[in-house]
């Protein structure tokens, strides 16, 4: 154990759905240090998808949303998102936690949540968030309330094609662009990486192709054509793109070579600012792709534009000038501050074969450079060309062109290892090229030193060589003559390194290339650096590319004196977008690109290819699948004014040292595919229950609209099916979801609501409303809305082709089929434990349950298995939000109980400077309009605004800022409220809702009192509404901003109220909940009075001998009562009686008569655990046959081994005896298992006893359904009955009968019973009304209190400093009551905890007779300004909305 | 103030009064979503609709307002 002062502050939850908010929340409320982790990007978990919550149907965003907002501003806590936890370290009370963040490639403290990016962005994937309903893009928010409210960038990884391709530009991302038809940007964004998109559209061999995923579904994607589409756009003087140079740096730069290498050298060195001079001993531009690539595959005309580009953008090309020759190598040296060699291998390689010196011997390169060069050559009619790459195909063409009758190719291995591309192949034999494989030239045949033929010999394919190609193999004796005019090797090419002098000292190696680093392309000479094929042999176009705009990046950092290779080294294999199932996606035809016809074609040297058309390049741009999801096109980068997008974020590690941990990673639901006989994801009408809240929801797909997926039409007949993937174990759940029933059943109603003509009908197994007012629900859903509810698994589903309507098949109770047809099915589909559970709860050291939710203790089910780790919510087991929230708060108890001497020790403090005295200064306006980016600037004319400012009364200041909520904006207006002696500040930008908070602690910290601040919503209520009418917004802007400035003439420096703190509590009740409760508080150091009315502690507790799970509750008890008895802190009043509570919040004073007398005690907080009490009954013949008894005395029979059970062999149990009527319409939860717990026992005491209960719906819920699956294993009857037909109990001597129809015989049965036990109910304690009289707290019609909301306050009452637990608030288990007990402390300690509380409660004016008039109480103001209304004489007002105030706007309208 | 506006024909103008917690945020919810309505009115913030005084309607009226929504 760790002493007290070695233990650490602060607290880390892990998941941020409810749960983990509530924790937050109540440790950073408490004095906590909290770090909020979560997974996602952003918090709020499933509720926040949620349409409405039962049984209240509040909307389930609007009660969200605040706690959102108060946990995303809250000082003491720490939002992280996109972590994960991978290890726990250390024990209670100081752990050490990694984490890993992923990258969000937005930062949070810039972005401002304005969605510009995702307007641009061209990429859309499904909304997961909407249930794959709609799309969203892939940068992205969840929904407009999110917090952290910055967007998040998805990125699967680097799309295969970028990554393989050499140049890595972002394909995906022109691809995108081109999809949208934004083709200017996608040629922008191809030009960040490759100044050549004409060139590499055309003759490029495309690696991006092979690397496409959509060539796993059925072809790649035609990139090179796309390219060409997009870069044909620089061939127009006007969609011509030229880059932004940047100011000049006055360095010179020479370039050796006008090829695509050392162009492309220049063209990035120019926009670096850098002035280049490129020298060329050929007379044109461009090197290979100049006097090498044939016209027709590369007009002229198309590279002259391309080159013309980089010319304009300063780049000197001297034509005719050879280095070496006209200007020495040394003094480009001395003339310029660096060099680039990128001069090419433009020499043939020889075949080095007999009579390769004889005339009609021409080598490839040579003949292709003089017919780019214009001259003309006749090679005769048969023409050989040896060689199977793309000169070989070029040459070979060109043949075809200039002539000659038979053309062919002599290939040494076959057409699969033709390293030219394969539509050259493909159109050459189209030309009628013939081509002769596994054949090798031996020796050149002539006459007269005149070819006539060539000796071949035939090869055959050996084992793979280096480059992985099959070695051919020459066959020997195989020779054979070929007979032609003219022979074309075409095999290899060289450098000519000849002007490179010894002196330089650059190094050439063996192959005779230079020799340069494989990162940086420097050459061993400092300066001097290379690329292309003069340094690696000869390769493709986009390689050389590739090294001269790397070259470049490293000149430039070399001219900047930077360490050149830094940071530059990068695996391009790893992390790649490959990973997607594709089988998903349908098969969509490959555009077919145009080519010119072959006989069209052959004659002449016209470019073969024709282009897309816009249709063309758009449709075959959106096969794309998107498979990285960002597409990294940037585009978002150049949206974001706040410059807010970083691409380049990186995973990271970090280290958090915590006290305590507490899980909350909630739930996913179950995967209806699984469940196939009910045709999700096949039929379009099946949707999941989560899907249909989001099809309700007025935020969701269809704005609330409940419509059908297949046609969009409202259906009238909606099926919902309950047990989707649970209470199943043919899926291996075999546990009850706890939820789904009600939430079944709020969907009807929701779903009637919007569309009248609805007709929902639920088919169930059981209808679990054991919650609290639950059945009520279910009654109204029932009766007040006529959906139906029918008790059957359905079997199966069938789609209708025609109308997609849906065939139902299912059983009904009595054994007979039905069929039945309706227009919409959902599925209410189960909890699961999260994905992610396993992993994570090895990574934190916690054991997992057999189902794979958290293993929790039987005595607190917040504690796991690991001492300081908690846990709360779904993960913990299936539950409803009211449980969650106050597991949540029982996890903050329990952590703040481990940790409760650290308490406030990490907390952020609050420094804020004295407020200046504003005596005699006057009202002094400052006032700040934003742009916020584009976003009010777009729309309203912010300067004019701004202008008009200056002209209202009081204004001495006026500004306009980019964005006011900036840090750096911040501390300006701190500045200007000091140096221009502001009294007021009125920032017109957007809500006071999001951001009021933030503007007046700018004002605080400049010393001026947070109440002098006002704001004019110009964004929110106005720029965004009113996009289309800038005149009319503007105008309106100046109203809202003069309405604002005048009100702020009356506002008042306002100090918040303020009253001392008891730290004390008062339990109200000694039973399970109150005991625990005491222990709760004194473990966090806090003492407490328990006032019990019996002689004894244990209400309850005391008749119970053991739960459903096991635990014995008789050992619990015994514990309890020890610890308490010892504890200093806890004093114990039984047989008392609470006669007066006096005072409010903090202040309490309450008298309590005990034997000895009256007792006064002074208390800050009251907790509220009266209890409830088992119901009286007089059915069944209870009290009059000794026969009948209550499942509690029969618990005590049991437990208690009375030997009366011995000859019992027939039990019969009836279940909600005095619940679920109309006198008490309420389930009391509990029973259910209890019945199912004695069965259980009384089964395994003696097998051979004949058990039967009888039910209305067996409510189980969560794990308990394994007893129920077990009693029913056992052989324990189970007969289910309607409330209108009730069984009977019948004596017959000292034994019963009990009558009973059973609705799967069809028939009334009748069966004998040595006991029968009566499931009784839970009555309130019927001192609830008194005690809620003095605490001025209510009851629910039921009897049982309160609480102040029933979702998202379920231990609180309205009134503040009064809290509840146990069975005082609805019936329920022990566990339950212990985790309410430990969630009512949390509450109570967020008061208990403060030495001032300055906040409080209504009843806030009270008479002070003595004055004769009413006073506020400024501590209990909740500030409603009800009063103010409402007061005859006026005489009350409301600050910040005093009379003044308000009619200051008012006329201040026009 | 408003020629510019007048000069294009009459438009009415309205005072809306409404409650902080849940029209103004549905104010500010329209705006998230960007739906577009008619610029014709201003919106006054007010802690709860209990809190508006009938003589607010009455002086925004006389102010000049074509009408006065409350909500909340």
């Amino acid at each position: 154990m760790l002493k007290d002062n070695e233990k650490v502050g602060a607290v880390m939850v892990v998941g941020s759905g409810i749960a983990g908010i509530q924790a937050s929340l109540d440790l950073a409320n408490s004095g906590m240090k909290v770090y909020l982790v979560e997974n996602g990007i952003s918090i709020g978990g499933v509720m926040a998808q949620l349409d409405k919550t039962f049984p209240t149907n509040d909307c389930s965003a609007c009660i969200l949303s605040p706690k959102l907002v108060e946990v995303g501003r809250h000082p003491n806590v720490e939002i992280k998102t996109r972590r994960t936890v991978e290890s726990v370290e250390g024990e209670p009370g100081k752990f050490k936690i990694k984490l890993t963040s992923a990258p969000r490639y937005v930062n949070l403290n810039k972005c401002t949540g304005c969605g510009d990016c995702a307007n641009v962005c061209p990429v859309s994937v499904p909304a997961g968030f909407n249930g794959n309903l709609s799309e969203r893009k892939a940068i992205y928010r969840h929904f407009p309330q999110a917090i952290p409210s910055g967007f998040a960038i998805d990125k699967l990884g680097t799309s295969p094609c970028k990554s393989n391709c050499p140049t890595h530009i972002s394909v995906q991302g022109y691809v995108a662009l081109i999809g949208q038809g934004k083709f200017k940007e996608a040629l922008k964004l191809i030009k960040q990486d490759n100044p050549f998109p004409i060139v590499c559209g055309r003759v490029c061999n495309h690696p991006c192709e092979t690397a496409c995923m959509r060539g796993k579904v059925d072809e790649a994607i035609d990139i090179m054509h796309l390219k060409q589409f997009v870069a044909d756009l620089d061939l127009n003087a006007d969609t011509r793109y030229l880059p932004e140079k940047k100011e000049s740096k006055g360095k010179k730069v020479a370039v050796v070579g006008a090829g695509p290498s050392g162009l492309t050298c220049a063209y990035y060195l120019a926009i670096e600012g850098y002035d280049v001079e490129v020298f060329e001993s050929l007379p044109v531009a461009g090197g290979w792709l100049a006097v090498g690539i044939p016209e027709y595959r590369l007009p002229k005309k198309v590279l002259k534009a391309e080159i013309k580009v980089i010319e304009d953008l300063g780049v000197k090309i001297h034509l005719n000038t050879r280095i070496g020759k006209d200007i020495s190598f040394d003094k480009l040296k001395a003339d310029f501050n660096a060099i680039f060699i990128g001069c090419g291998t433009m020499k043939s390689s020889k075949l080095n074969i007999p009579g390769e010196d004889m005339q009609g011997v021409i080598h490839g390169v040579d003949y292709l450079m003089k017919i780019n060069l214009g001259e003309k050559i006749s090679l005769g009619d048969k023409v050989a060309v040896i060689g199977g790459g793309n000169v070989a195909m070029d040459a070979v063409r060109t043949a075809v062109r200039t002539g000659s009758k038979e053309v062919f190719i002599l290939y040494r291995r076959t057409r699969a290892e033709m390293p030219a591309a394969p539509e050259e192949i493909e159109e050459a034999i189209e030309e009628g090229v013939e081509m002769k494989f596994l054949v090798a030239p031996k020796r050149v045949v002539g006459k007269d030193g005149k070819v006539s033929g060539i000796e071949c010999t035939r090869m055959e394919l050996g084992e793979p060589d280096a480059s992985g190609r099959r070695r051919p193999i020459e066959i020997k004796g195989s020779e054979f003559i070929v007979e032609c005019d003219a022979i074309l090797p075409a095999i290899g090419q060289e450098a000519d390194l000849s002007f490179i002098t010894k002196e330089s000292g650059v190094s050439i190696n063996k192959w005779n290339n230079v020799d340069f680093d494989k990162v940086t392309y420097a050459t061993n000479i400092a300066g001097i650096f290379t690329g292309g094929d003069v340094a690696t042999g000869p390769q493709t176009v986009v390689k050389a590319v590739f090294a001269g705009k790397e070259a470049a990046k490293s000149i430039n950092r070399y001219l900047l004196g930077e360490d050149i290779k830094l940071g530059r080294e990068k695996d391009w294999t790893k992390d790649l977008a490959d990973k997607a199932d594709v089988s998903q996606f349908a098969k969509v035809p490959r555009e077919k690109y145009p080519l010119m016809k072959p006989e069209d074609r052959k004659t002449n040297f016209k470019e073969v290819g024709l282009g897309f058309d816009e249709a063309q390049a758009v449709a075959e741009a959106q096969r794309c699948l998107n498979c990285g999801i960002c597409s990294e096109c940037y585009q978002c980068v150049d949206a974001c004014i706040a410059k807010a997008i970083d691409h380049d974020m990186t995973v990271e590690e970090e280290t958090i040292e915590v006290g305590a941990v507490i899980a909350s990673p909630g739930f996913e639901t179950f995967d209806a595919r699984l469940r196939g006989e009910f045709g999700y994801g096949i039929y379009k009408n099946v949707v999941t229950a989560l899907q249909f809240e989001r099809i309700l929801s007025a935020s969701g797909p269809f704005f609330g609209h409940v419509q059908r997926i297949s046609d969009g039409k409202e259906p009238k007949k909606v099926a919902f099916i309950q047990c989707v993937g649970s209470r199943d174990v043919s899926c291996d759940n075999s546990w009850c979801s706890s939820v789904c029933c009600m939430y079944a059943t709020k969907e009807a109603i929701i779903a009637k609501e919007h569309a009248k003509g609805l007709e929902p009908t639920i088919f169930y197994m059981d209808i679990r409303a054991h919650g609290k007012d639950f059945d009520r629900f279910v009654n109204r859903a029932k009766g007040e809305y006529g959906i139906r509810y029918i008790r059957s698994m359905p079997s199966v589903i069938k789609e209708l082709q025609q109308t997609n309507n849906l065939l139902i098949k299912y059983v009904n109770q009595d054994g007979t089929l039905n069929e039945e047809e309706f227009d919409m099915v959902v599925l209410s589909v189960g909890l699961m434990p999260p994905k992610e559970a396993k992993q994570l709860a090895a990574n934190m050291g916690i054991e997992l349950e057999e189902h794979g939710f958290c293993k929790t203790s039987l005595e607190n089910p917040v504690q796991t298995s690991r001492p300081g780790v908690f846990v709360c919510g779904a993960f913990g087991g299936p539950k409803d939000i009211p449980e969650t929230v106050m597991e949540a708060s029982a996890a903050a108890a329990c952590a703040e109980g481990l940790l409760a001497a650290k308490r406030g020790t990490m907390i952020t403090p609050v420094d804020n400077p004295e407020e200046k005295d504003m005596r005699g200064t006057g009202v002094r306006t400052g006032v700040f309009v934003c742009h916020c980016g584009i976003n009010i600037g777009g729309v309203v004319d912010v300067p004019a605004v701004r202008d008009y400012a200056a002209t209202l009364p009081t204004v001495v200041y006026t500004a306009d800022n980019l964005f006011t909520c900036s840090q750096d904006t911040a501390v300006k207006m701190a500045e200007v409220i000091k140096e221009k002696d502001l009294t007021r500040v009125v920032v017109a930008s957007c809500s006071p809702r999001t951001h009021e908070g933030l503007f007046q602690e700018n004002c605080e910290k400049a010393g001026l009192n947070r109440y002098l601040f006002e704001m004019a919503n110009i964004r929110d209520q106005n720029s965004w509404v009113h996009m289309h009418e800038p005149e009319a917004a503007t105008e309106k802007a100046k109203d809202l901003l003069r309405m604002a400035v005048a009100k702020a003439q009356y506002l008042k420096p306002l100090k918040p109220g303020q009253l001392s703190v008891n730290h004390q509590a008062l339990i109200i009740g000694g039973g399970l909940a109150g005991m625990t409760a005491a222990l709760s508080l004194a473990d966090q150091g806090f003492a407490s009075f328990i006032v019990e009315k019996d002689d004894r502690l244990g209400g309850n507790y005391n008749h119970l001998y053991k739960t459903l799970e096991g635990l014995d509750t008789r050992a619990h008890l015994k514990g309890l009562l020890d610890k308490i008895y010892k504890n200093p802190l806890i004093t114990v009043l039984t047989s008392a009686h609470i006669e007066k509570i006096e005072g409010f919040i903090g202040n309490y004073k309450t008298t309590v008569k005990v034997k000895e007398g009256e007792k006064v005690f002074e208390h800050g907080v009251v907790i509220v655990a009266a209890g409830a009490y088992e119901n009286k009954t007089r059915e069944y013949l209870y009290g009059q046959n000794a026969a009948v008894k209550t499942q509690r005395e029969l618990e005590t029979l049991i437990y208690e081994k009375d030997p009366k059970l011995a000859s019992v062999k027939n039990v019969v149990m009836i279940q909600c005896v005095g619940s679920r009527d109309n006198e008490r319409p309420y389930c009391s939860r509990y029973c259910c298992s209890e019945a199912v717990k004695n069965a259980l026992e009384l089964k395994a005491a003696d097998p051979s006893r004949d058990i039967t209960i009888i039910y209305r719906d067996i409510r189980t819920f969560a794990f308990k359904e394994d007893y129920y699956k077990k009693a029913r294993e056992l052989n324990i009857k189970f007969i289910s009955y309607e409330e209108d037909r009730k069984p009977e109990v019948v004596s017959s001597g000292d034994k019963v009968e009990v009558k009973v129809f059973d609705p799967i015989l069809n028939e009334q049965v009748s069966l004998p019973a040595d006991i029968v036990a009566l499931s009784i109910g839970v009555v309130p304690n019927p001192e609830n009304a008194a005690i809620g009289q003095m605490l001025k707290v209510p009851t629910n019609q039921d009897g049982f209190f309160l609480e102040a909301h029933v979702k998202l306050r379920p231990v609180d009452f309205q009134t503040d400093g009064v809290f509840m637990c146990g069975m005082a608030h609805s019936p329920k288990f022990s566990d339950e009551t212990i985790t309410q007990a430990n969630a009512a402390v949390s509450r109570a300690v967020m008061v208990l905890c403060l030495d001032f509380k300055i906040n409080c409660p209504y009843s806030a004016i009270q008479v002070n007779v003595a004055e004769g008039c009413a006073e506020v109480n400024t501590v209990l103001c909740k500030g409603c300004g009800v009063c103010t209304a409402s007061c005859r004489m006026n005489a009350a007002d409301l600050n910040g909305f005093n009379n003044e105030e308000v009619l200051a706007q008012i006329f201040n309208l026009n | 103030m408003a020629e510019s506006l007048a000069n294009k024909g009459w438009e009415p103008k309205f005072v809306a009064i409404v409650c902080n917690w849940c029209t103004y945020a549905g104010a500010d919810l329209a705006g998230i979503s960007r739906i577009q309505y008619p610029p014709n009115v201003r919106i006054i913030r007010v802690p709860c609709t209990g809190r508006i005084n009938p003589f607010y309607i009455v002086k925004a009226l006389q102010s000049g307002a074509d009408g006065v929504l409350v909500s909340g």
